[in-house]
Order: C-alpha cells, then structure tokens, then sequence
C-alpha cells in the first residue's frame, strides 16, 4: 500500500485523474448504451454493501451469512414509507436516515444474543436470521398486508428533491442527464462518503479495537477493550450501511420483492469480501467491481460462443456465474486465504510467520 | 430456496375424520425428525473430529434425493416391485455421495485443517454453491416429483393415522441410528474415530492413521446423508436442487440441540426439532388466531360470524427451527447432551 502512496503532486494528480476518469464514466458507457450505466449503478450497489459487510468480517471478523437481511430492511423500510402501498411519500432524505437506523437495530437485535458464539456457530445463526427476515417478508401480507408477501412492492417513488427527480432525463448545459446517469452520480457521492467512513474508521480507536478483537479476542479484552459493545457496534455499522444500500435499491428499482434478498445474494457479498481480501478496503472493492460485472461480462461472452459452437444455450450464464464463484471461494481459501489485494495487517502477519 | 414443501406434513393428516391433532402431529414431527436425526450425525459427526461445520452436507442430502430421483423414476415403468426400485434407488445414491463426500474433504477441507477457522467454512459454502448448481445444470431448476410407486396404507392409532410409508421411514432410521451407535461404540474404526475426536495428536502417536479416520467420517456422514435424501425425497414426494440448504440448516439445528460432536445427541435432538416443528406449524395457527381470544375477537371486524384473523400461519414453519437453534446457543450452547463448550476456542 504505501508503496503505490507516492507523495506530493504525483499523488494528487493521480487523484485528480481518477475523479476525471469516475466523472466521465457514465457518458462513455452511455455511448455503449444506457444498460451498462445501470449495471455500474449496481455495481456500486453492492461496492456499498461489500463495504458493509467488511466492518463486520473484514474489521471485527465476525463471518455475517445473513447481511442481506439489513439490505431487505433498507429496502423494505424505503418501499413501504414512499410508495403508494400505505400512501406514504415521505423524501428520501428523511427515509435513508430511518432505514439506516432500523437495520443498525436488526444488526444490534442480531448480535446481541449472537456475540457469545465462536465464529462458525455465528456463521450459521446469522445465516438463519436472513432466512428468518426472508420468510417473514413472503408472509406478512396476511391478515395485514404489510409487505405484499411474494409480489412485492411496486410503484415505489424515485428520488427527487424539490422538483428535481432523480428518474426523469434532463438536460443540464446542453449535456443529457439520463435517470440512470444521474443516479450514478449519487451512488458516487454516496459511495465516496462510505469510502471515506471506512478509512477513517479504520484508523480510528474503534477500527484499531475491532481489530485487536478479530486477532485475539481474550487479549483485547485483557487490553481493556469492551468486546461486546464493539462487536455489537461492528453489527450495527454493517448493518446501517446495507440499510442505506437498501433504500437505494429499492428506489432505482422502483419494485422490491422477497426474489432480491436470498441466501444467494448474502454468499454473494460475502465472496466478494473473501475474494478481495477481507478487512482490505481497496481490496474489497476490487472484489465488489470484479464480481458485480461477472455475469454480464459472461452474457457477452459465454452466450455467443455457446451459440456459435452449440446452435443454442446449454448452459445459462447465471450458473456459470454461480459455479465460478464457488470455485473461486475454494481457490481462494486454498491458495491466496488473505484475498486478491491482502489487508496490510494480513500480509503482515504472513511475512512474519515466514521470517 | 425453500427447499420444505410446506405443509406437507399435513398431507398423511388430512382428509382423515375425527383426527387427534396432537397425536397426529407428533407422529408427522416423530417421521420428518428422524430424517432430520440422520442428517444431523452427518453434522455431528465431522464437527466431532475436526471441529467444522461441513456446510455443504445438505448439498450432499440433496443430491443423494436427485440420484434416487433418477433411477426410481426410471425404473417406475420397468414392472419391478417398489420396494425393490426405491431400494435400487438407494443403491446407487449412497455410493455417488460418498465419493462427493470423500472429494470435499480431500480436496477442500483437507489442506485447510490447520488454517484459520473461518478458512474451510469458507471453502465449504464454494462446495455448496458448486454442488447446489451442477445439480441445477443436470436436474434443471423444476420441483421434481418422484413417481408415487410405494401404495401407501394408512393404520389408525389413538385416534391418529400413520401411513406404512412413515413405519418405513421410522424403522430404516432408528436401524441406522443403531447400526452408527454399534460403529461408533463397538469397533477398531469407532473407537479410532472417537480418539481422534478427543485428541488427533496422541491418537496419532498410538498409530492411528488419523487422515484415513477422517475420511472414513466424511463416508458414512454421506452415505447417511445419501439415504436421508432418497427418505426424504419418498416421505414428501418432490425434491429440488434447493433443498438441501433448509434441510441442512434444520439439521444442523437438530445437531446443535442435542449437542454437536454427540452422538446420541444428534439422534435426540433430530426427533425433538422434527416434534417441535411439526406442533409449531400445526398450533401457531390456533394459538395467534386473535379471534379465539374473546377479548379481541369483540374489536376484530373479520371475527364476526366466525371469521378467522390468524396472525401467523403454518407457513412459518421453517423459522421455528431457527428459533430453536438461537435459544440453544443462547441458553444452553453445548446442547442437551453436550459436554463441549459453544464458546469460541
């Protein structure tokens, strides 16, 4: 890491050159088609809840198989407060906060009676608890319709402040703003933010505690640190920054339904943690870029070879992508465990052990 | 992903008049967790000897169904008695899992057991997306219904039915149960096992060759698995390449109830996860029925002319499993008949 950090100028013009490079973005994929826009859109999606779940795996190293759950409650929590579902249209500002604040509260709900349990056992309780929040969406819609159960929420207001939608195209100096375009916008800025958090948290005595605590928990407490408040913070952290994702989600989508929160989607962000090198943030998003774009980089590739060589589809895309990705867990334990771009305390230790 | 069809456990029940609900459940509950109890040692059983959670036993489970599946719905037609194809079925189930069985601890769990914990879980969520999708390539993703071949009959007792189909299921499961428990407790390769178990170092230095005791773990593990599916697949007619992740984690649960690395406790704690679930999902429906309480039922608009408001219906039947599973951890995490300690090592 600090290798690459040079100094001075060079570095803010490397700076400079990514902000140049992530601003024109949109408009160069625009000229592919408006698709790719959106498909970035998601991708940042799920850099945010990568960036999550990697305070609560990467930083406290607590494995969460249940972190889309808090992504459902953000999601949840936006569709039924700005849809015409309940008649409510409260702006978007006011929900994100609330949604944060009630995944924060599912995450802490979560881990307290969770925090006792040695990692593999949490593994599996958290896995039970997504599961949990998923049958529960598919059901309340009786006797009161809550959530719509399996149809889920349509309708669901996009965002707009003061006239200013976030889902109309526009044109703002004589450039086209496509809803999707200007959504990027936002998920940069957003994600920008999370970035920022991340780093500072890192640094800060917290991410230094979460630390100690992921290498040696009874030292960090012989240390004097409050173990369980700041793995029941670590929860409720991760869990706020999937709600956020959420309502993010939920208002690009414009419909949410159970579909979108399933188990896969959990080992999904969890591989892309894994894949990156957990507890990295640069690593992590790496992760988050490199498995968001797999599946349509195979619809671009695997769909026409198998048609050039078969006539037709043997295999979909979407299992191929699956498989890859359980291969790519496997591999990875097995030969790289600290991930594509290792967190610098991992390649640490490594170096260490070997010294 | 919900791999239970739900509700299925009503089917043996209803229909029938004068029906003791309670009775009847238990039986439903007593069949389904002896399957759960199978699949559970699976769990208990490698958790025992290397102290990890094989996460992808309920793929294995799933797949041992899909091969039954298979052959039983080929050799439906073929004029051979039932009995004779299911077992055939089984037959070649148990062998095609204990090879996937003996694979994932070679290939994944193996070079992992001195890593980091979280290391092979990881590994084994990768065997589980792997399997659950080559079973989806080669059995696409359509709910599979087994051709009904076995005539079911149904005797009465105390008011409750139990099908021939349930006595078959109850008895090859308590038999293996028992042949395990002789196994573990009578022979070279249990008492081998169980060493291991309590200390792989000094079993090794007494000359036990501890990699072939696990593999011999993953074995059986998997060939109980195998039968547990093709039981499965039989008792409730349907299987997906879904299934295994629910009924994984509800033996899992089962295995954590009466106790990981125990034995006895896995069998336990199976019936009883199988008997709570089924009285859950046949009572829940009674119990939050706000109309039966005379209090509400007066405020309640849709309890006028015996209307029903039930709050929570069978459909939540897959989170009491959950539950249970949570209130044992919290409360009691080395199980019923654990002596481990569910805190972190």
């Amino acid at each position: 890491m600090s290798n690459w950090r040079a100094r001075g100028p060079v570095r803010w013009a490397a700076y400079a050159l990514v902000a140049v490079a992530l601003a024109l973005l949109p408009f160069a994929l625009a000229q592919v088609g408006t698709t790719w826009v959106r498909i970035t859109n998601y991708a940042i999606l799920y850099v945010l809840l990568a960036l999550g779940l990697n305070i609560v795996v990467g930083f406290a190293g607590l494995l969460d198989l249940g972190y889309i759950a808090f992504y459902a409650v953000g999601a949840y929590t936006y569709a039924l407060l700005a849809s015409p579902h309940f008649g409510l249209h409260l702006p978007f500002w006011i929900i994100l906060p609330i949604g944060a604040g009630i995944a924060a509260l599912f995450g802490a709900l979560l881990g307290a009676p969770t925090l006792k349990l040695r990692g593999d056992y949490l593994a599996i309780v958290t896995l039970g608890f997504g599961e949990i929040v998923r049958i529960f969406l598919n059901n309340l819609s009786r006797p009161v319709n809550i959530t719509s159960g399996p149809q889920g929420i349509a309708r669901i207001d996009a965002f707009s402040v003061d006239g200013f939608s976030f889902a109309r195209p526009q044109t703002i100096a004589g450039l086209e703003f496509s809803g999707p375009v200007k959504y990027y916008y936002l998920l940069l800025a957003v994600m920008l933010a999370v970035i920022l958090i991340n780093l500072r948290l890192q640094n800060s005595r917290i991410g230094r505690a979460w630390e100690a605590i992921r290498e040696d928990e009874v030292a960090a407490r012989a240390m004097g640190i409050h173990t369980r408040n700041l793995k029941l913070l670590a929860f409720a952290m991760g869990a706020s920054f999937g709600g956020v994702a959420g309502g993010m989600f939920a208002a690009i989508q414009a419909f949410i339904s159970p579909e979108s929160f399933v188990l896969v989607e959990s080992i999904m962000v969890v591989s892309m943690v894994v894949l990156g090198g957990m507890g990295n943030i640069w690593g992590v998003i790496l992760g988050a870029v490199l498995l968001s774009f797999t599946p349509e980089i195979l619809r671009w590739t695997v769909e026409p070879v198998q048609n050039a060589l078969f006539g037709r589809q043997l295999i979909e895309p979407e299992v191929i992508r699956m498989l890859l990705f359980g291969l790519a867990l496997v591999l990875i334990m097995l030969f790289r465990p600290a991930g594509l771009l290792p967190s610098a305390v991992r390649k640490r230790e490594l170096t260490e052990h070997t010294a | 992903m919900n791999g239970t069809p739900r509700g299925a456990v009503f089917v043996f029940g209803l229909g029938l008049p004068a029906v003791d609900t309670f009775l009847q459940q238990v039986i439903n509950g007593l069949t389904a967790g002896s399957v759960y109890a199978v699949v559970a040692l699976g769990y208990t059983m490698v958790y025992g000897i290397i102290q990890l959670i094989n996460f992808a036993h309920g793929e294995v489970v799933m797949i041992g169904a899909m091969v039954a599946f298979t052959v039983i719905n080929a050799l439906a037609p073929s004029g051979l008695p039932p009995l004779a194809v299911v077992l055939i079925g089984a037959g070649c189930a148990v062998p095609v899992c204990m090879l996937i069985g003996y694979a994932m601890e070679r290939l994944a769990y193996r070079p992992l057991r001195h890593a980091p914990r979280l290391a092979p879980l990881i590994t084994a969520i990768g065997v589980s997306i792997i399997l659950q999708h080559l079973a989806l390539l080669i059995w696409s993703r359509n709910v599979l219904a087994f051709p009904q071949i076995i005539p079911s009959r149904t005797y009465m007792i105390g008011g409750a039915a139990i099908t021939s189909v349930q006595l078959a299921i109850l008895a090859i499961c308590f038999a293996l149960m028992a042949g395990l428990a002789a196994l573990v407790y009578r022979t070279r390769l249990g008492t081998a096992m169980r060493a291991t178990a309590q200390n792989p170092q000094v079993a090794g230095l007494m000359g036990i060759d501890i990699d072939r005791v696990i593999a011999a773990t993953f074995l059986i593990g998997a060939a109980l698995g195998a039968v547990a599916g093709v039981l499965f697949g039989t008792y409730y007619g349907l299987a997906q390449y879904t299934m295994g992740s629910i009924l994984g984690l509800k033996a899992f649960s089962a295995a954590v109830l009466g106790g990981i690395g125990n034995i006895p406790g896995a069998m336990l704690g199976g019936v009883l996860l199988g008997i709570v679930e089924a009285l859950g999902a046949g009572y829940i429906g009674d119990l939050t029925n706000l109309c039966s309480y005379d209090m509400l039922a007066a405020r309640i608009d849709d309890c006028a002319g015996g209307g029903n408001f039930v709050l929570f219906g069978s459909n939540y039947q897959d989170v009491f499993a959950f539950i249970v599973l949570i209130l044992v951890l919290v409360f009691r995490p080395s199980g019923l008949l654990g002596e481990r300690v569910g805190e972190r090592a």
